[in-house]
């Protein structure tokens, strides 16, 4: 990969309170890849996820962050699916509006942008019910279309899918593969190493907050690793 | 029958008489308080958002001494008003003195620290829950209190019906800056305890009545409230 990456991290750091939620850690994320972290519980996967998002305070964080900035000289746009998606007591169609308004989308755009994203996600039919009423795999869909709809080139996903039943998880899986095959970079945490395979092109796993390994998805899986990695996969792979 | 019983059916007729005297006491509470709410209540909302959501030296002890507040006894703000308003008080050249405007302004700010100190609570527990996904769709701290107000404002209901039923029960406030001036600045607490101390029961006790159906329909007012957000977030599938 020679293109410079859209966002680059050095030597970076995470103190949370007494602990080191991230350890000295280097990675860089490149258009168009398809990113997974895996780890155990407590391994730093959120708090790698929030840091490449820009949303963790920096009196928190040591390091160096580098963002590409393009030919307008603004940051790639970001977008962030978490586990348990948060909509407000809105109707459908507000909460994706609402995105596009705090992304600066002017209104008569915001309304088309609003229902084509529901159109992507199969959702349009549920445009003016109230979004609190959905499915929980219903709401994770609603949040991607927010997502979708700001037309991020960078989408952070915290295990969007670790809540729902496998039809949803279906669902999901589908929209992510089409996002990822227009060109979006995706950065996901994942413990459902099935959906690591299916989606990522990479794997970077993490260990008590350190970097363990950080490798092409098939030489993850099947090529030797580090301890730490290798014991990860062998308490996941029976 | 004795006098208990005999005050009471009096006092039930000049209900259901409509006597104008009782009225005019009733109606002129309903304005005083209800002004005080709207001011007090938008006043402390926003106040109480700004404290939740902003950091500055001296804050715990602001929001310290805003729940030391929450229990304010109206005749210290009685006396404070009255003080400030007083001929020879700081803005005694308003000529505000006994009228139904002091009034408004003691029961003002007799309920905007009880506004202020739910509101803050609220929006300080909704934004540990959520404030991220606001903020990572681009939203600033101000930004991200505005909208859980809108996605709690059912919440922010019951603080404004509370807010009004502190304002209509209290006697000691708008007795010592208002004067209970027959006609001008008696409003029902000050008229019961005006009337029970000449012994003239039935008035009294129609007022009383009167203040405890008010009481009651606000109590009823919040129920409902509750049970429709009660409803609306049941009816979300699991």
């Amino acid at each position: 990969m020679t293109a410079a990456p859209l966002i680059e991290l050095e030597r970076a750091s995470v103190r949370l309170g007494a602990r080191t939620a991230l350890a000295d850690l280097s990675l860089a994320v490149h258009a168009g890849e398809r990113i997974a972290l895996v780890g155990p519980n407590g391994s730093g996967k959120t708090t790698l996820l929030r840091l490449l998002h820009g949303q963790l305070p920096h009196q928190l964080t040591a390091g160096v962050r580098r963002v590409a900035r393009g030919a307008d000289g603004r940051e790639p746009r970001q977008a962030m699916l978490f586990q348990r998606p948060f909509l407000l007591r809105l109707s459908v169609r507000r909460n994706v509006e609402l995105a596009l308004w705090l992304a600066g989308v002017r209104g008569g755009e915001r309304r088309e942008r609003a229902r084509a994203a529901l159109q992507r996600v199969g959702l349009l039919a549920e445009a003016e019910r109230p979004a609190r009423v959905l499915s929980g795999g219903q709401q994770q869909r609603v949040a991607l279309a927010r997502a979708w709809a700001v037309r991020p080139q960078l989408l952070f996903l915290d295990e969007p899918t670790a809540s729902l039943d496998p039809h949803a998880k279906r669902e999901i899986e589908a929209l992510l593969a089409e996002f990822a095959a227009e060109g979006m970079t995706l950065v996901l945490s994942s413990h459902n190493l099935g959906q690591v395979k299916r989606l990522a092109a990479r794997v970077v796993c993490l260990d008590s907050g350190v970097l363990v390994a950080d490798r092409p998805t098939a030489g993850f899986f099947n090529d030797p690793l580090p301890h730490a990695a290798a014991q990860f996969l062998k308490g996941e792979l029976p | 029958m004795n006098a208990f019983t005999e005050s009471l059916f009096t006092a039930a007729a000049l209900i259901v008489g409509a006597d104008a005297a009782l009225w005019q006491v009733v109606v002129l509470s309903l304005q005083v308080s209800g002004l005080a709410s709207v001011f007090g209540v938008a006043l402390g909302m926003a106040a109480g958002a700004l404290l939740a959501v902003t950091r500055f030296p001296g804050q715990r002890g602001l929001v310290l001494a805003l729940n030391t507040l929450l229990a304010l006894p109206p005749v210290v703000v009685g006396l404070t008003v009255y003080l400030l308003l007083s001929r020879s008080g700081p803005l005694g050249e308003w000529g505000l003195l006994f009228t139904p405007t002091a009034m408004v302004i003691a029961q003002t700010i007799l309920v905007l620290p009880l506004a202020a100190a739910l509101t803050r609570q609220l929006v300080v527990d909704a934004m540990h829950g959520n404030g991220e996904q606001l903020r990572s769709m681009g939203a600033g701290a101000l930004l991200c209190a505005a909208l859980l107000l809108v996605h709690e404002r059912a919440a922010l209901l019951t603080i404004a019906l509370t807010a009004f039923g502190r304002a209509i029960s209290e006697v000691g406030a708008v007795m010592i800056v208002g004067g209970n001036i027959a006609g001008v600045t008696r409003v029902m607490t000050t008229t019961i305890a005006l009337e029970t101390s000449k012994g003239d029961l039935p008035l009294a006790l129609a007022l009383g009545l009167v203040l405890l159906s008010v009481v009651a329909l606000i109590n009823l007012a919040i129920a409902t409230v509750r049970a429709l957000q009660a409803r609306q977030d049941e009816g979300r599938p699991r």
